[in-house]
């Protein structure tokens, strides 16, 4: 940490070729160590006093691969988007580091941080809001080359906004309207071409198709699928939809209150899910087959997502879970393949009695829920 | 990685014109907006903006189209006075008395309206005096604009410690009545123009603009796009002029307008109480401080130029709601 820190101030300005290296496919090219980001809560008008933080990210400790699609899901309030902007260095990092291409680039500014954003970009989750309304189209998609003027140059710049415009099946016409003529999809499609302008290897999408009908979100996501493939990028993949997740990652992370609760392989976390959270989650995604819907096992959580300002000790899921003990007051459960496990079931769990729940044992482990609902209260 | 403007680097895409056609299909709206679109393939590419769409809401509108036309005949009154009397405003020929009552006859001539005590045509002053209160109408809001936006922009931009500084300061220029400020500013100056009476109102006026500067700042400021453009990498520069200004100049526009009128009003007034502009400069105020004198004699040598004043306001004031009700999409 310390050194990581050290080789940051030390490369102020990282030269240009440290980031034109290409990364191996599957090897990390992002790493995310023990990143926090906490918001200072304050009291008084004139004299702020910091009475506390809201701790929305708490420790999260992931790697990205190059080319792999990495999904984070958790519910609302979970730290998924302030974990997306703190990447982006759209706010600034409370702790831990993360590196790209093993350079330090939490802390960086200037000059070095904006060789930075052109590697790594953003869709965002609004596509009425992500694009300005004064702008039109060529303007937007090209606004990143008047940024970055290195990357296409001024004559090419027309072209290559109406080549991304093709690319991400838009008509190269569209150039000069304004975002209120296009539908939801088209938006979120021209929001897709300005971030890919710069080339990017990395691209943050933050709930890219939550706020899109249900038949736009299967075609964003199939460009975004098909996009990947052409340019070879690396997604973080950021929802709260377990099923859209489920088909465009390799690997999942769940996060719970600020901190990531399990990770691994799709298969791993869908079918071989060892913490409650996530066990949780995936028993309430809605089944269609109404015979299979009065068969299965659904997990009912009681109570509500404690405050990040005040989480509970140890382990912060334990208010809401049935096998919480008093190891989890007092002992925080660390990410790690528990060793008690194997198989896909052995992968990153964040709990002490992390196991894979069993079919026949399902209802039992839901009235143990209740009752030991009771007993941790 | 490829490059993405290389043709043969990916997979050719279908025609443009193909997946036009694919892509209308993806939503129900989509569709229609398209067929829409495509029947009309001569407005299609018409940029519609915000700006576009008020402009075509305003046609449309009475209270604009009365207040646009009295706005342009006061500017070219302003500029070409002595396109609309041969008379000279400030030829004073004492056989012109203003007992004499107006001679509605004399259309366009000096004695149209009558003479005032001074046996000056009111006529050729009402049409030369709206010099005065254009000029100073528009360049104190401009100047109010210019000052009170950045002042506006830079505190709701920066926010923290550089707003509250600024805004605590905006708050001590608010606290100072306009009127009472105006007096003892104007005060100062040896002899009065029309500029000194800029300079004392704008740098009194500007407040009220930088906060509606400011609130609309901080709203647009939150946006996705301006986090979008500074996750490109985007400069203060940027940022402020290319995607917040724009987007936040609407309700300044409006203010500006409504205020404009304002603005007129406060030169008369203060020309009126005699510290505002002096003869031999003609202005509306001047000539109904000067009518006080034979009002219950001679009432029309107030009518004139006051009934001038307060079509000049009403005008600026309806063409400032007008622009506010278009520009406002809510109230569409």
């Amino acid at each position: 940490m310390t050194a990581n820190g050290a080789s940051a101030l030390g490369a102020a300005v990282p030269e240009e070729a440290a980031f034109t290296q290409e990364v191996p496919r599957g090897e990390p090219i992002l790493e995310v160590r023990d990143l926090i980001k906490h918001f200072p809560l304050t009291q008084g008008v004139l004299f702020k006093k910091r009475v506390g933080a809201v701790k929305a990210v708490d420790g999260v400790s992931f790697d990205l691969m190059q080319g792999e699609t990495l999904g984070i899901v958790g519910e609302s309030g979970c730290g998924k988007s302030t974990l997306a902007k703190v990447l982006m260095n759209l706010e600034p990092a409370t702790g831990g580091s993360v590196r790209y291409k093993g350079e330090e680039i939490s802390r960086l500014s200037g000059a070095a941080l904006k060789a930075v954003r052109r590697n790594i970009q953003m869709v965002f989750q609004d596509p009425y809001t992500s694009l300005n309304p004064r702008m039109t189209v060529g303007d937007i998609i090209g606004e990143p080359y008047e940024i970055h003027p290195e990357v296409a140059p001024k004559g090419d710049r027309r072209k290559a906004v109406q080549d991304l415009l093709d690319v991400v099946g838009l008509n190269p016409e569209y150039i000069n309207r304004y975002p209120h003529q296009f539908s939801g999809g088209q938006r979120q499609r021209i929001g897709i071409a300005r971030g890919l302008a710069l080339k990017p290897e990395i691209i943050i999408c933050d709930e890219p198709v939550s706020a899109l009908d249900v038949s736009v979100q299967a075609q964003v996501i199939n460009l975004l699928e098909q996009l990947q493939g052409e340019f070879n990028l690396s997604y973080m993949f950021i929802a709260h939809d377990l099923s859209i997740v489920r088909h465009i990652s390799d690997r999942v992370g769940v996060m719970y209150l600020g901190k990531m609760v399990e990770v691994g392989s799709d298969a791993e976390i869908y079918d071989h899910a060892t913490h409650p959270y996530t066990q949780a989650l995936l028993s309430a995604v809605p089944v269609p087959d109404p015979a299979a819907r009065e068969s299965r096992d659904r997990i009912v959580l009681t109570g509500d997502v404690p405050s990040p300002a005040n989480p509970p000790s140890g382990c912060r899921f334990r208010t809401r879970c049935w096998k919480a003990q008093q190891r989890c007051e007092v002992e925080v459960p660390l990410l790690a393949a528990p060793s008690w496990l194997d198989g896909a079931a052995s992968h990153d769990s964040a709990c002490h009695f992390a196991a894979e729940r069993e079919i026949g044992q399902a209802g039992q482990s839901g009235q143990a829920g209740e009752s030991g609902q009771g007993g941790t209260e | 990685m490829p490059d993405i403007h290389d043709e043969d680097s990916y997979e050719p895409h279908p025609k443009p014109g193909v997946s036009h056609l694919d892509y209308a299909g993806e939503q129900g709206m989509a569709v229609e907006q398209e067929t829409l679109v495509e029947r009309d393939p001569v407005k299609r590419e018409e940029a519609r903006s915000l700006w576009g769409d008020a402009w075509r809401d305003l046609r449309g509108r009475p209270i604009f189209l009365i207040s646009a036309v009295l706005i342009l005949l006061l500017v070219v009154m302003a500029i070409f006075p002595w396109a609309f009397t041969d008379t000279d405003p400030r030829k004073a020929d004492l056989v012109n008395d203003y007992l004499r009552r107006p001679n509605w006859g004399d259309v366009f001539g000096g004695g149209w309206f009558g003479y005032d005590a001074q046996g000056r045509s009111i006529y050729a002053r009402v049409i030369y005096g709206a010099r005065a209160s254009i000029t100073v109408g528009i360049f104190v809001t401009a100047a109010v604009t210019v000052l009170g936006g950045l002042t506006g922009m830079v505190a709701g931009y920066f926010g923290g410690a550089v707003d509250a500084v600024v805004s605590r300061i905006t708050d001590i220029f608010f606290g100072i009545p306009l009127l009472l400020g105006a007096l003892v500013l104007l005060n100062a100056f040896a002899t009065r123009t029309v500029w000194s009476v800029v300079i004392a109102l704008g740098v009194l006026g500007w407040t009220q603009i930088a906060r509606v500067m400011r609130g609309a700042v901080l709203t647009v400021k939150q946006a996705d796009f301006v986090v979008a453009g500074r996750a490109l990498g985007a400069g203060t520069g940027r940022l402020m002029f290319r995607h917040i200004l724009p987007n936040a100049i609407a309700p300044v526009i409006v203010v500006a307008t409504i205020a404009l009128g304002g603005y007129i009003a406060t030169e008369a007034t203060l020309s009126f109480l005699g510290i505002g502009l002096q003869d031999p400069t003609i202005s509306w105020g001047i000539d109904i401080s000067s009518a006080q004198k034979v009002i219950r004699t001679a009432p029309y040598v107030l009518f004139f130029p006051a009934a001038a004043l307060s079509v000049t306001v009403l005008a600026f004031i309806m063409l400032g709601d007008a622009v506010r009700d278009a520009l406002d999409p809510k109230l569409r």
